[in-house]
């Protein structure tokens, strides 16, 4: 990947967050909520929740408070929540270790759990381990994290009290936590796993290795499981972004100090600089995480080029 | 190719899958006819005299909710719900994907980087948030949950289709059109299109599957459809912090969106496979 | 024998360490929450977490004393109250300093009360202090102090108001009047909330963001033998299920959050576990609001009718007895709450009768509108379903807390509000807190909390004539002149009255005290100052 094609691709990843935080930005002016309202609470008299307005600036035309944010995001401003008055940057950072911790451990035991569950699949296919495999990858898709959480904090932090009830801090308390994301999560990677290598088991190049005599094992780990893993690579790089967002059911049941909480309640009150924040930190961490994936690619298949 | 017709319906997998899925759209359409009870009407025998739902057995097959309500009605209706949202939502999301698709894929050059850099805008945007300040701003319904749902899906179907019409443009049948003369137009429509539908048809069957979770996913956030019309998530968000009391609650719905979503994928899975 | 030495030494040193904590607080104890702590600024904090927490690091002119609703002084000595009932003359109490050591002064207090009026402070109190002299000009921006409050000398202050108001007592003693050190607040700016310094029972001694907030005893105190532990422990971020668990194996003392639903029955079964529920009433009523300038709600009878149509004891069953069925607007710990009122009872027959009367013998079409958190949607659906039975056909609107308080206070737009979730819990112990804010005409404008836009100009100024009422022998007059204001507005049936929650509140056996100070109504949801480890 060369240098000029690298810059590019940060080029349009820095549009594409400016696309992300201009319709965040319009969408949140189109909540039939007053912010201002719910920061001046329900005691304030009316002159009360005008002079709250004008503090906010929520009483200024929408593109000059657009043009303000975006000015606030070149110096690298977050701007202060309405409810804490804390700045959103600190708030944001300090919980961005906890989720990015979170959201490394949950993809590692999704690849750990769901790879050789697929693959195992893919091998044995149309047999009893493919059924049961699929059957798994489904139950664990539909499964409410939020019930599976509880049941292993239940069993392994309060019958048998081998973790933390949830919490932060220690290498144990993460591991249910990974486990709950990896075995949710795990039945995509296993489901793509197995396709995808099915796919290439199929192909005329590996059906020749096949035919030239070498052992299915060596067929399998030489040949074909580095071009089947494209797409596995190209999840996790969607993954990581998705993450960031989505393992708010899992911050909240061990109790995991993450972003995905700040967001919610930050939604809730209708907390506007907040809730752009975490959006812009989310949407960086998929444009990172696809340009991650992409450079991922150009290791694994050499026939794969950027230009 | 009847082989593999033949061959695909011998296979018990798949016509278990295909017996789901007839169960649960004649669950759907006939949902007056099969549900016993009204899953609206609350029955005050239906809960104890300190609030507690009754457990599945006796006159309530599955038990009841905290409201009292039968639950196997309810998920007998609720299964109206996930369909019509799901054939709502897969139809908007393949036409507005399909289109998109097309066109970027076709013309691409700067117009099909353009509607590219816009996909990527849409999958870097956090999906749910997106759902639930829609959900918000418009006021949830059966219509806007779908929408919504549509909104969030379209991506995917672009992808695959701009991929594929990409690959497709370059074959001779689609030069000979173009030397012909043919529009565009004519030719999206006439030659590509017709190459594109299997795909649309397996991407409609997943889609349906997915939409099915993303319904209750919205539900679980407290922005799916209004009570007291029945979703299956929206039993499990109204019932999932009195699991421990009530498991029943989130068993059975969480159930029948597995069996759902998993046989929606099968068949999808088997007809790729025929087609593919 | 060198070891020998460092070890007596040692052990001197513990016994010493040992006798000193013991003589003051002793021992920590744990408090979960399920959400971040916003913020400790008493200017800003209006939660149901932080409000006891602040109460813990600052004070104000008044408290209360510990589990009930009855006034003393605080950081007053004494107060005397004019003739005229309009000026208030506090004498502070000496042997008073902040965190930070610096002594009280007068100025300090009318400091605060400026910052709160300031609308640079966005203070969600701010409405509370319009009434002292001269806060309209100053919050205008004309003058650049409230000329109503003024410093007598280091220990004396005097606030006058533009009229009489019975209730002035109960809002100095909000969080929104607690002392604040000004060079504490111009050190660090909007991040005070996160560095609190005050004069109360506790210190903050730690705070990670998410994660855990610790204070630690005041030791200069100026109370005696109050907090009466050396640290809380609040953890937050854990989830209601899992804090309970926690509980059971003995790592938290006090679910902050309250009994998790899934859980409520099952601990008040267990009569180990019920001995450890504290139970209290609250400021609290559940209501639903009719709007009567929506047709056909504006007919009288048809609101009369359907205060008759819902089956209360039904409700307060379906959230497992938690509460007790309302009948009337104020709740039971309230000033002016009417014990026989009977108001309008359960009775179907009439309601369908009172409905033909007015025009609507087949029902009619509506819309309830809801906050979409649980319990509330369940709540909805249970009125809608006994509205239904008199033939009213109700649609549902549950949506964010957000959403639905903006449509509820826009005219015209929702005809019924259930105020599950978001209304209305009384800010201090006085029946005015149930009408000004939410009955008068001053409220029935947009962005209002008079979600019926119930306006009757009558009552407005028979309440502001009782509010002016504010010497010690006139209270029981007023009390029952509100009490029988009250009533007359349950005659227009504004409001479908459904029920009062109670408060329940586990504690673990090491935790001592009366049960008034786990469910106190003031000091919301414990009196921190007041627990000891036994």
């Amino acid at each position: 990947m060369t240098i000029r094609y690298f810059l590019g691709r940060l080029f349009q990843g820095g549009l594409v967050l400016l696309a992300v935080a201009t319709i965040t930005f319009g969408l949140l002016y189109l909540l039939p909520a007053d912010p201002a309202r719910l920061v001046a609470g329900r005691s304030a008299s009316p002159e009360s929740v005008a002079m709250v307005r004008k503090e906010l600036g929520l009483d200024r035309p929408l593109y000059e408070r657009y043009v303000r944010y975006l000015g606030g995001l070149l110096r690298g401003d977050l701007g202060r929540s309405y409810m804490q008055r804390t700045e959103v940057r600190e708030l944001i950072l300090s919980r961005l270790a906890p989720t990015l911790q979170l959201t490394l451990l949950g993809i590692f035991a999704e690849l750990a759990i769901g790879l050789p569950l697929g693959i195992l699949a893919a091998v044995s296919s149309g047999r009893i381990w493919d059924r049961l495999v699929t059957v798994w990858a489904f139950a664990m898709v539909a499964a409410p994290q939020f019930a599976l959480g509880l049941l292993l904090l239940y069993t392994f932090g309060y019958l048998w009290p081998i973790f933390p009830l949830g919490g932060y801090g220690s290498w144990q308390h993460a591991v249910l936590p990974a486990l709950t994301l990896g075995l949710t999560g795990g039945g995509w990677y296993a489901r793509m796993a197995r396709s995808s290598l099915r796919e290439v088991l199929a192909t005329d190049y590996v059906r020749t290795a096949k035919a030239k005599g070498l052992s299915p094992w060596v067929v399998l780990g030489k040949h074909a499981l580095r071009p089947a893993l494209l797409p596995i690579v190209a999840m996790v790089g969607a993954d990581l972004g998705v993450f960031m967002g989505g393992v708010v059911v899992v911050e909240a049941v061990f109790g995991w100090p993450g972003i995905g909480q700040l967001a919610w309640q930050a939604i809730q009150q209708v907390d506007i600089p907040i809730v752009l924040g975490v959006v812009l930190v989310t949407a960086a961490s998929v444009v990172v995480g696809n340009l991650l994936a992409d450079l991922m690619y150009t290791v694994l298949d050499p026939r794969v080029r950027y230009t | 190719m009847r082989q593999r017709w033949r061959k695909l319906l011998s296979d018990p997998w798949f016509l278990a899958a295909l017996a789901v899925a007839i169960a649960v759209v004649v669950m759907a359409l006939l949902a007056p006819l099969v549900a016993p009870y009204d899953p609206a009407q609350q029955f005050p025998e239906g809960i104890t005299a300190d609030g507690q739902p009754l457990p599945p057995g006796g006159k309530f097959v599955l038990g009841t909710d905290l409201l009292g309500r039968d639950l196997f009605s309810r998920i007998v209706w609720g299964a109206r719900t996930s369909l019509i949202v799901g054939v709502l939502a897969n139809g908007v999301a393949l036409a507005i994907g399909t289109l998109i698709g097309l066109i970027a894929g076709y013309f691409h050059g700067w117009i099909g980087g353009l509607l590219m850099r816009f996909t990527d805008v849409m999958t870097a945007f956090p999906a749910l948030l997106l759902a639930i300040a829609l959900a918000a701003i418009l006021k949830p319904s059966i219509w806007i949950v779908a929408l919504v749902i549509a909104l969030v899906s379209w991506v995917q179907v672009a992808r695959v289709i701009y991929a594929q019409t990409l690959a497709l443009s370059r074959r001779e049948f689609v030069e000979a059109a173009v030397a012909l003369g043919a529009t565009p137009w004519r030719i999206m429509v006439q030659h590509l299109l017709p190459h594109l539908a299997p795909s649309l048809v397996v991407w409609g069957s997943l889609g349906l599957a997915s939409t099915v979770l993303l319904e209750a996913a919205l539900s679980f956030l407290g922005v799916g459809v209004q009570p007291p019309t029945p979703s299956w998530g929206g039993i499990i968000n109204e019932s999932q912090s009195y699991f421990t009391q009530a498991p029943w609650l989130v068993a059975f719905p969480g159930l029948a969106i597995l069996l759902t979503a998993w046989a929606f994928n099968v068949l999808g899975d088997s007809l790729r496979e025929v087609w593919g | 024998m060198k070891f020998a030495g460092l070890r007596m030494i040692g052990l001197l040193a513990t016994l010493v360490l040992a006798s000193v904590w013991a003589q003051g607080g002793r021992g920590t104890i744990y408090v979960s929450f399920k959400d971040d702590i916003s913020t400790l600024d008493p200017a800003i904090g209006y939660d149901w977490q932080n409000w006891s927490i602040i109460k813990s690091i600052f004070d104000g002119l008044l408290d209360y004393e510990p589990g009930t609703t009855r006034l003393k002084p605080h950081l007053a000595e004494k107060y005397i109250i004019s003739k005229d009932g309009r000026s208030y003359t506090f004498v502070l109490r000496g042997g008073v300093r902040f965190h930070n050591g610096r002594p009280l002064v007068a100025q300090d207090v009318k400091y605060s009360l400026e910052r709160t009026l300031n609308p640079k402070t966005q203070s969600p109190g701010q409405s509370f202090y319009l009434g002292i002299e001269g806060a309209k000009a100053f919050v205008e921006g004309k003058a650049k102090e409230v000329t109503g409050i003024k410093v007598l000398d280091q220990r004396t202050l005097q606030i006058t108001l533009e009229r009489p108001d019975a209730s002035f007592l109960h809002k100095l003693a909000l969080n929104f009047a607690h002392v604040v050190p000004r060079e504490e607040v111009e050190r660090w700016g909007a991040d005070f909330g996160k560095h609190p310094v005050g004069t109360g029972a506790f210190k903050l001694k730690e705070w990670r963001l998410g994660q855990r907030v610790v204070l630690e005893r005041n030791p200069q105190y100026f109370v005696a033998g109050r907090p009466r532990v050396q640290e809380v422990v609040f953890l937050i971020g854990l989830d209601p299920n899992v804090a309970f668990l926690r509980f059971q194996r003995g790592e938290v003392d006090l679910l902050g959050d309250g009994i998790p639903p899934a859980r409520f029955n099952e601990v008040m079964s267990s009569p180990k576990l019920r001995s450890l529920v504290a139970i209290g009433e609250q400021l609290h009523t559940g209501y639903v609001t009719l709007n009567v300038k929506v047709a056909p709600l504006d007919n009288i009878k048809v609101r009369q009718a359907l205060n008759m149509a819902i089956d209360k004891q039904k409700i307060v069953r379906l959230i497992n007895n938690r509460a007790t069925p309302a009948v009337q607007i104020l709740p039971p710990l309230m000033p002016g709450y009417a014990k026989d009122y009977a108001g309008y009872p359960y009775n179907l027959e009439k309601a369908k009768q009172l409905l033909a009367e007015a025009g609507f013998p087949n029902g009619f079409s509506t819309v309830l509108y809801a906050n979409n958190t649980d319990p509330n949607p369940r709540i909805a659906q249970a009125i809608q379903q006994d509205l239904a039975r008199v033939g009213v056909k109700v649609e549902l609107k549950t949506l964010a807390q957000s959403t639905v308080i903006e449509a509820a206070g826009t005219p015209g737009q929702a005809p019924m509000v259930w105020s599950g979730g978001m209304a209305w819990i009384a800010d201090y112990p006085d029946p005015n807190n149930f009408y000004w804010p939410i009955l008068s005409c001053a409220a029935a404008v947009p962005g209002g909390w008079n979600w019926a836009w119930y306006c009757n100009q009558d009552l407005d100024r028979k309440a502001q004539a009782l509010d002016a009422m504010v010497q010690p022998q006139e209270q029981a007059a007023r009390v029952a002149g509100y009490r029988d204001l009250f009533k007359r507005i349950m005659e227009d049936a504004p409001w479908i009255p459904i029920f009062h929650e109670k408060r329940f509140t586990l504690r673990s056996a090491r935790l001592g005290g009366p049960d008034s100070i786990y469910v106190d109504p003031i000091h919301i949801p414990v009196n921190y100052e007041e627990v000891y480890l036994k």
